[in-house]
Order: structure tokens, then sequence, then C-alpha cells
């Protein structure tokens, strides 16, 4: 059995008093502009450290070095005061940043908790005890009679978990239950009428969940206050690094979605209906369903999608690389039989990389506007040269169209850059564990209880594939040859045919890779498409 | 119901013209049920339980308690109907007789008249939710395909439905001893299982967090919903919960009665499905090798299944296997047969319908009777009275001026007494004391203000 004691308890003398501090309420301390801003990124870089921690499924023991090592990179000061001021100071100017939605809520109050019970688990036990009765949580110790009762089930309880009973003077609570749904849920304690027998190791669960209902109500109550008053008074002062704060670090992993081509979820709901291979429309559905996935279906479900969301920047480019074609086009017409000014290649390549930076939105408008403005009126950029560019494509050794070749392929080599960059900032550095899971990887993955992750076509039962393939809108007929399939395990032509009976095409090569399956996909939903000039992306009608 | 006709003492003509007269067709459609929501549906009884207390005089009630509770209605033809709400007995049981429902759902207690639902949509904080649900559990015996050889699908006979004999007892049993709950009614679902509803205020109020937790303290499959179940019973010893239902309830029940009924080890295609539950293969050929070369069990006149067990269990129990997951493999085959399967995500919502007691299952058009936890080895599915039953037994009585408590001249009417003998009153008896003294309570708060 493991009780923490605090490395601390040796070095300072007999300090009962918890360094812990439950933000409670705002501390009546003057704060400096700077520092406000200060404290409250280090507290993000240990919130976000934190949630990198998480996410990398890091077990216990080395999340508990990780916060440590956070706290005390960022966190510390020499003046002991000083340090808790920062501390309390932090956290509150992050709940005004964090409160603003129920997903950045969510993220907030699942780190500090995360925070809070690590740092509780380091501090010693009278210390400990001290931090329960602050919570009054109205609980009593068991009594030696009592204890001498029940010594057995207790003792039962402990060996169950592979552990043992502590020492004659070992410490028991009895709480109510409901108190402590985690520790009932894993039959971690010995419940009698209604009562759980809480161990003193196991008193961090009571206190987090005693934490945690009082931040998130806080939480709520901070954001009833900030857009009613807080917000206005203080636009020239607070708001601004607030707002700034919140967007200058990425929260919860789904947010990235809204910084890339400004999708949400909901947009991504209509495109995972049509383009999705079975495996990422379950983890998208459990994802929108329970606001939460377990590791596996994270990295499974989150790289796969980061691809998708920029793929959806490449084809929102190539719309725009068709749409400036088109432009060019009109214009060549427009312009026919008056002198044109060569396209200058660096002119068009500049426009192009400083117009891709905003979003895509800008980029559209932008477009539109050259389309509709006389050509007085251009900015100085591209003006075309004159001869329809009709041919100009195919025929490159006519010196008159060369420019617009050049533009062409300029516009190529700048998306070809757009990628390069934008890929690497999605993905991050190249490392292997960041590249999105082929077939093979997930069909070898074993997802275990509570997971949703791994190949449907060998995980689920064969009643919930069937009904699973069903509701992707795959035929009866052909849900029979993909069971065939699945029975001789041959799980990546299974979900080749679910590809081939939801579109109604046929794809030779097979499917490999999630994404390939996204892209193919896409690549048949937007072939449809008739009309240039009204292209759809994802589900939405854009440039009409 | 010979029985009565013999104890009146009619003479054999009369009984003959009586029984033809009488006769009620099997059968379930809309002018049954008329009958039945007309003269036998316990409306009142129900509008007694639902209410909680709430519809006494006494000043700390909630008037507007019964009109939140969510109902929903499948009427004929699959039209399905949900948040109706009622403000009282008469409404509730107007329209009952009215719609004819084919089945009746019991959903949650909103915090709004769930009728006006709609005029709180706009606000931005989530009014419209749950308020108060009972804590409830669903176990059906289609859940036990894979364990039970005698009949499959909806069917259901003697051999196999002890399984959900035992299941309710287990649950009824850590209901009560480990989570002190006291008000808990179990019913027949009218075909294939049976549902629990445990109606203690503590229940009632529990949240959708702390019924996940107690439906996880009841789950051994691991194993997520998509693929199949897998006992999973880690540790050096059992919690006191699962050792408790070890040693009280499923091991006698699976040496003494499944093991012979089912004939789990009589045949290969059966015991092999016990074999691959033991994870040292060698252990698992030794016995595979002995059952084979045995396939007469000449020798001994026991049961063959209970010979092979013992050998299956001196194996693995013998002292030369010290890995654990070996000598724990035996208790693993008992819980995977018998423990029993609950449906989760009905116990963990508040928001999940399920439906009422006394209605009656369209498919068998048997009626949905309460189980007396205390006897449930005595219950027979296969006796439930029938709707078609219960007419005719109305018919035989002939009219009466006196048409209340009709029931009672029926054999719906043990269930009925039973369900206010032993549940309705003491429930009652309880919720009046809560109101009682929570409202003490206040008046005693408001008193300590007030002086000061």
């Amino acid at each position: 059995m493991e009780v923490v004691q605090s490395n601390r308890k040796s070095s300072s003398s007999k300090v009962i008093v918890s360094t812990l501090p439950l933000y409670r309420s705002a501390p009546p301390l003057e704060v400096r502009l700077e520092d406000f801003e200060l404290f409250a990124m280090d507290r993000l870089r240990v919130l976000k450290g934190i949630s990198d921690g998480l996410g990398r499924g890091k077990k216990p023991e080395e999340m508990e070095k990780l916060i440590a090592n956070l706290w005390k990179e960022n966190m510390r000061h020499p003046q002991a005061n000083e340090e808790a001021n920062k501390d309390v100071i932090s956290h509150f100017v992050l709940r005004l940043v964090y409160c603003r939605t129920e997903e950045l809520r969510k993220w907030f109050l699942s780190m500090e908790i995360t925070l809070f019970r690590y740092r509780f688990r380091l501090e010693s036990s009278e210390a400990q005890r001290a931090l329960m009765s602050e919570f009054k949580l109205p609980y009593k110790a068991v009594s030696n009679a009592e204890f001498e009762c029940v010594k057995d089930k207790l003792g039962q309880v402990a060996r169950s978990m592979g552990q043992t009973l502590a020492a004659a003077d070992a410490i028991f609570y009895k709480v109510p239950f409901e108190e402590v749904p985690e520790l009932v849920a894993g039959r971690r304690v010995f419940i009698h009428k209604g009562y759980a027998y809480v161990a003193m190791n196991q008193v961090v669960s009571l206190v987090v969940t005693q934490f945690r209902s009082y931040l998130s109500k806080a939480l709520i109550l901070t954001n009833r206050k900030w857009t009613s008053t807080v917000r206005e008074q203080e636009m020239d002062r607070l708001t601004p690094i607030v707002e700034a704060l919140c967007t200058s670090y990425l929260g919860p992993d789904y947010s990235q979605a809204n910084k890339v081509g400004e999708i949400s979820l909901k947009d991504i709901d209509q495109i995972a209906k049509i383009s999705f291979p079975l495996c990422m429309r379950h983890l998208f559905e459990k994802v929108r369903e329970d606001h939460h996935l377990k590791h596996g279906g994270r990295m499974q479900l989150g790289l796969f999608l980061k691809v998708v969301l920029y793929l959806h920047d490449m084809i929102c480019l190539q719309h725009l690389v068709c749409v400036f074609e088109c432009i060019v086009e009109t214009r060549n017409q427009l312009m026919i039989g008056e002198e044109g000014v060569g396209l200058k290649l660096d002119d068009a390549l500049t426009f192009w990389k400083a117009e891709f930076a905003p979003k895509v939105s800008g980029l559209l408008q932008c477009a539109r506007e050259i389309a509709v403005a006389p050509p007085s009126e251009l900015p100085a950029t591209p003006a075309i040269a004159p001869n329809s560019a009709r041919d100009g494509r195919n025929s490159a050794r006519d010196g008159h169209n060369h420019d617009f070749n050049v533009l062409f392929l300029a516009a190529h080599a700048v998306e070809y850059w757009i990628i390069n960059t934008k890929l690497s900032l999605l993905i991050g550095e190249c490392r292997e564990d960041y590249t999105p899971y082929s077939c093979q990887k997930i069909i070898s993955s074993t997802p275990g209880v509570g997971d949703h992750h791994g190949c449907p076509y060998r995980h689920f039962s064969e009643e919930n594939l069937r009904a699973a393939l069903l509701r992707m809108g795959v035929s009866s007929r052909a849900v029979e040859d993909v069971m065939d399939k699945v029975r001789n395990r041959h799980y990546q032509l299974a979900c080749t045919l679910t590809f081939e009976a939801v579109h109604g095409s046929s794809c030779d090569a097979g499917i490999n890779h999630p994404n390939q399956y996204f892209i193919d996909s896409q690549r048949i939903v937007q072939s449809k498409v008739d009309d240039v000039n009204s292209f759809r992306i994802f589900g939405s009608t854009v440039w009409v | 119901m010979t029985r009565e006709e013999a104890a009146n003492g009619r003479d054999d003509m009369v009984i003959d013209g009586a029984q033809q007269a009488n006769a009620v067709p099997d059968g379930f459609d809309s002018n049954y049920l008329r009958i039945y929501y007309g003269k036998l549906f316990p409306h009142a009884d129900m509008f007694k339980w639902l209410s909680y207390g709430n519809d006494g005089k006494h000043p700390a009630c909630d008037k507007s308690y019964f009109g939140r509770r969510e109902f929903s209605f499948t009427l004929e033809n699959d039209i399905y109907i949900r948040f109706q709400s009622f403000n009282s007995a008469i409404e509730l049981e107007n329209s009952i007789k009215e719609k004819c429902p084919f089945k009746i759902d019991i959903g949650p207690v909103y915090s709004v008249d769930p009728a006006k639902r709609h005029a709180y949509a706009q606000s931005r904080d989530n009014v419209f939710t749950p308020f108060e649900r009972e804590l409830v559990f669903d176990i059906d015996i289609t859940d036990y395909d894979d364990v039970r050889f005698c009949c499959t699908g909806a069917d259901v006979c003697l051999q196999c439905w002890p399984l959900m004999t035992i299941a309710i007892k287990v649950i009824d049993t850590a209901l009560r001893d480990d989570f002190g709950f006291n008000h808990i009614l179990w019913v027949y679902s009218g075909r294939r299982g049976v549902h629990c509803w445990v109606c203690d205020g503590k229940a009632r109020r529990l949240t959708n967090e702390q019924r996940a937790a107690i439906a996880d303290y009841f789950r051994v499959y691991k194993g997520n919903e998509n693929s199949h179940r897998k006992i999973s019973l880690p540790g050096p010893v059992l919690h006191p919960f699962l050792a408790r239902s070890y040693t009280e309830v499923l091991k006698g029940f699976f040496e003494a009665k499944m093991l012979p009924n089912q004939s789990l080890l009589s045949s290969e295609e059966r015991y092999e499905k016990i074999l691959e539950m033991i994870p040292d293969a060698s252990v698992a050929s030794e016995l595979r090798g002995r059952w084979q070369e045995n396939k007469r069990a000449s020798m001994s006149k026991d049961d063959i299944n209970l010979v092979r067990w013992d050998q299956l269990k001196s194996v693995l129990q013998s002292g030369k296997h010290k890995t654990q997951g070996i000598r724990r493999c035996v208790e693993e085959i008992v819980f995977s047969f018998t423990y029993p399967r609950l449906d989760m995500e009905v116990s963990k919502h508040m928001n999940h319908l399920l439906k009422a007691p006394f209605c009656v299952h369209p498919k068998t058009g048997r009626v949905c009777v309460p189980i007396d936890p205390n006897n449930c080895d005595e219950f027979d599915p296969t006796t439930v009275p029938t709707l078609s039953q219960l007419l005719e037994e109305l018919n035989r009585e002939g009219l009466r001026q006196d048409a209340d408590n009709e029931w009672d001249r029926t054999s719906l009417g043990e269930s009925v007494k039973f369900f206010r003998t032993t549940f309705l009153h003491p429930l009652l008896k309880s919720c009046k004391e809560d109101i009682e003294s929570s409202y003490n309570a206040k008046l005693q708060q408001s008193k300590n203000a007030l002086s000061w």
C-alpha cells in the first residue's frame, strides 16, 4: 500500500498547514497587469504539459514526475508567499480565460483536477487531513470498535487489489457511497448499508470529487459574471489579454480544428457521414456522444482528423486555384485585343503567399474582388497576358502564353509550399508517433473496456457490425459480401467493399489507410460537381 | 380455474355451459386492453407510487411532482408518443383508458412539466433536465443465449429461467446489504426478463455518474460493447461482494442445477466452451484427453456433468498449479455462466424510459407482475396470468355492482395485493416520514434564523 509522503516533510519542520490552495475565493491582492498575463502563461504551460502527458498515455508514476517538473520550472518563486500568490492569481486568471465555452471549461476543469490530484498526493498525511476538514467533508473516522467488526472485509478488499491492510492504526473513513463513485465503480472499497469504508490513501478521491464539484460550479458563475459585466468594463485592460491568452495556446485537442480553416466539429458531421471509413466514423460518433475518448481512440481519430482538416485547407486551396484560373480565363476574355502587362512571377508568388496566410474566406473574398473590379482598380498584382488561355496550358512553346503557364505553375508551387509548411505545423516534427495510423496498425491494436478504437471489421461482433454497415447505407446484399470477408479475416477487403457499396464505384487499389479512404471518397463526391463555379466543400456551397 | 368452480360446487352441465360462455380466446388487441385498463389495471396504485407521498395534504408536499413525470405510450400500429404528463390520478387514468396504449413506459421526473419543455428550450441554460428518477435495472435472458441450450431468442422455459432467479438474488442482496436501499420492486418483463425499480429517495436523486458507478460495481465482464464479453476477476482474492455472490448463490446453482440441466460437460461441443476458458493449454488438453476416452460414463450413476466438473476442479485447484490464473479459473467459469448480465445503458442514464409494471406484453399477453425477491425460486413465468385468462376470469364472475377492486376476483389480485403490502405501503410510509422530517428541519432552520 502506498502512502505517498511529502518530501518536504523531512526538510521543513512539522509543517501542518497545507501549501495547497483550494481556490475558494479570489485573493484580495493587487496584481500588476504584466504579472496578470505572465503568471497565467506560466500556469498555462503547466496545464498544457499535463494535457500532453495525458494525451500520450503516461502512467501515473510518469505523470507525477512530469507534473513535479512542470511546476518546478514554471511556478516557483524564491519567496514562499510570492509563490503562493502566483499559484492563486494564475488560477483565477485562467478561470476567466477558460470559462467562456463548455469545451474550454471541460478542458480547464480536467487539467486543474489532475494537477490538484497529484499535488495532493505529495502532501503529508496531516496536511491531507487538514485539507479534508477545509472541505468540510462530514466524514467520520471509523471507531476502533467498528473497525474490529469490519476488519476482515476491509482486508479482503485490500487483498483483492493486491495490497495489504496497513498496521493496526490504519485509519478509515466512513462516507456515503454517493461521494466516492470512482471507488465504488472499481470495487475498491467495502460498502455496507450505503456507506463506503475509504482508506486514507483513497481519500484523494474524496477530496478531488469535492474540488471538481466546486470548481465546475465556480466556472459557470465566472462565465456569467464575465459575459454580463466584467468583459465590457475591462475592454481596455483585461479583456484583450484574456482573449489573446485563449487563442495563444491550443486548448483541448479538438479545438485545434477551430484553428484550421475555421471548421468546428459540427461541420465535420457532414463529411463524416459521407467520407469517413467505419473505424473513424465510429470513433467520431463516440466522441460526439460522450465528449470523451480514451487514449487509443484519441490517437487514432486525432491523427486522422489532422490530415483531414489539413485536406480541407488543401481542397480550399485547390478550389482557389480553380477559382483563380477561372478569374484568369475571365480576365483574358475581357482583355482580348488590349495591351496587357506581362505578369511578374514574383508578384504572383508574393500575392499568393501573402493571401494564403490568413483565413480561407479572406482569400475567396479577394478572388471575388479581383473578378469584379475593373482593370484599372486592380491591386498591383496579377495583370494577365493577352491571348486566350484556352490553349495556353497545352502549348508551352508559345511565348505569349509563357507567362500564363508560369502563373499556373506558380500557383501550384505555392500550393506545394503551403502543403509542406502547414503539414509540418499540424503534424509536428517528422516523428513516427505522429503519422496517422495505417490500416495495418489499426487492425493490430487491441481495444479494451471503454475503448472504441481498432478496426471494427475485426473487433465488432457480427450483429453490431451489420447494424453499423446498414447505418452507413450499405445494402443488405453488400453487407453479406462484407461479412463474408470478415469471417475470412480479410478486414481491409471488407472495408474496400464497404467503400464500393457506399460510393457506387469500384476501388481497385484497395483500402490501406483511413486517410486514403477519405481522399478517394472526397474525390468521388466532388467529381460529381458539374458547375465549377459552385463548388461544394463539406456539404455547404461556397462561391455560388 | 377448475379449482374455483369445483369449490363453488356447480354441477357439470352448468360448468360446461359456463366455460363455453366465458371462454376468451388467446390474444392481445385493443378490445381486450380496453377492458383490462377499465377494470383491472391498478391506476390509483400507480399514481400513489409515483407521487412518493406528494399527493397528500401536508404543507410540504410538492403538488407539481407527479405532473413533472414523463410517461410515454406505444399505441396500436407502433405509434409512439413521448413526454406525456398528467397532473392527477384521474388524468392519468382517463388518458390510459382512452388511448389504450399497448405499452406504457415511465421516464424521469423532470425539472419542469414535460409538456412545457419547449417553452424552456430558448434559454441558454438547460433548465429542462431530469430531476429525479428511480434506479433501474433490466436483465434479459437473451443476453444469456451463449450459455443456455434449452431455448434461444425470445423463448424461456423452466430450465433457463432460474438464471433470472439467481440474478435477482445477487443484485437484490447487494442493493439492500451493500447500498442500503430498502424500497425495491422487481417486475417480470412479460416475456423473457426482469426489471428492477429502486425507489428510495436516495436512489431517485442519484446522478448519472453515481448510477454508472453502481452499474460498474456490478460489472464483471471485460471487453467493450462491440465485442464479446469475457469475465475478468483479477486480484488474489475476490471483493466481498463477489465472494458472497459466489458462495451464497452462484456456486450452488451452477453445480446443482445448471451443469446437469444444460448438460454443460456432456458433449464435446459443450465442454469445449469450458475448456476454452482455461488459460493453460496443457491442463485443458489433459482434461480433453480424459473426457474423449471416457465418452460413455459407464462406472458411476452420477450425472456425467457433475463427475467431469469434479475432475476439472481437482485438476485446477490442485497444489501443483501456482499461477493464480489457473486457480481462479473455476470461479471464472462459474461467473461466466451464471453471474447477472445487466444492460448497463438502462441503469446509467436518468432519462432512460422503462416499461411500467402491470402492463401487458403484446407478444405473450402476460402481465408484468411483481416478483417477490424472497421467494423468487417459486416464480414461474409460464403461469403468469395472461390478458385473455384474466378476462375469462372476469366473465366467469359475472357482473357485479361493486366495480372497485375487480382485480381481486382474478389471478391478478394476488399480484396487486403483493405490490401494496410489500412495496407500496412501506414506501409511502417512509416518504411521509421523509417529507415530515425535512419540513420540520426547515421550520427549525427558519426559527433559528429568526431568533438570533
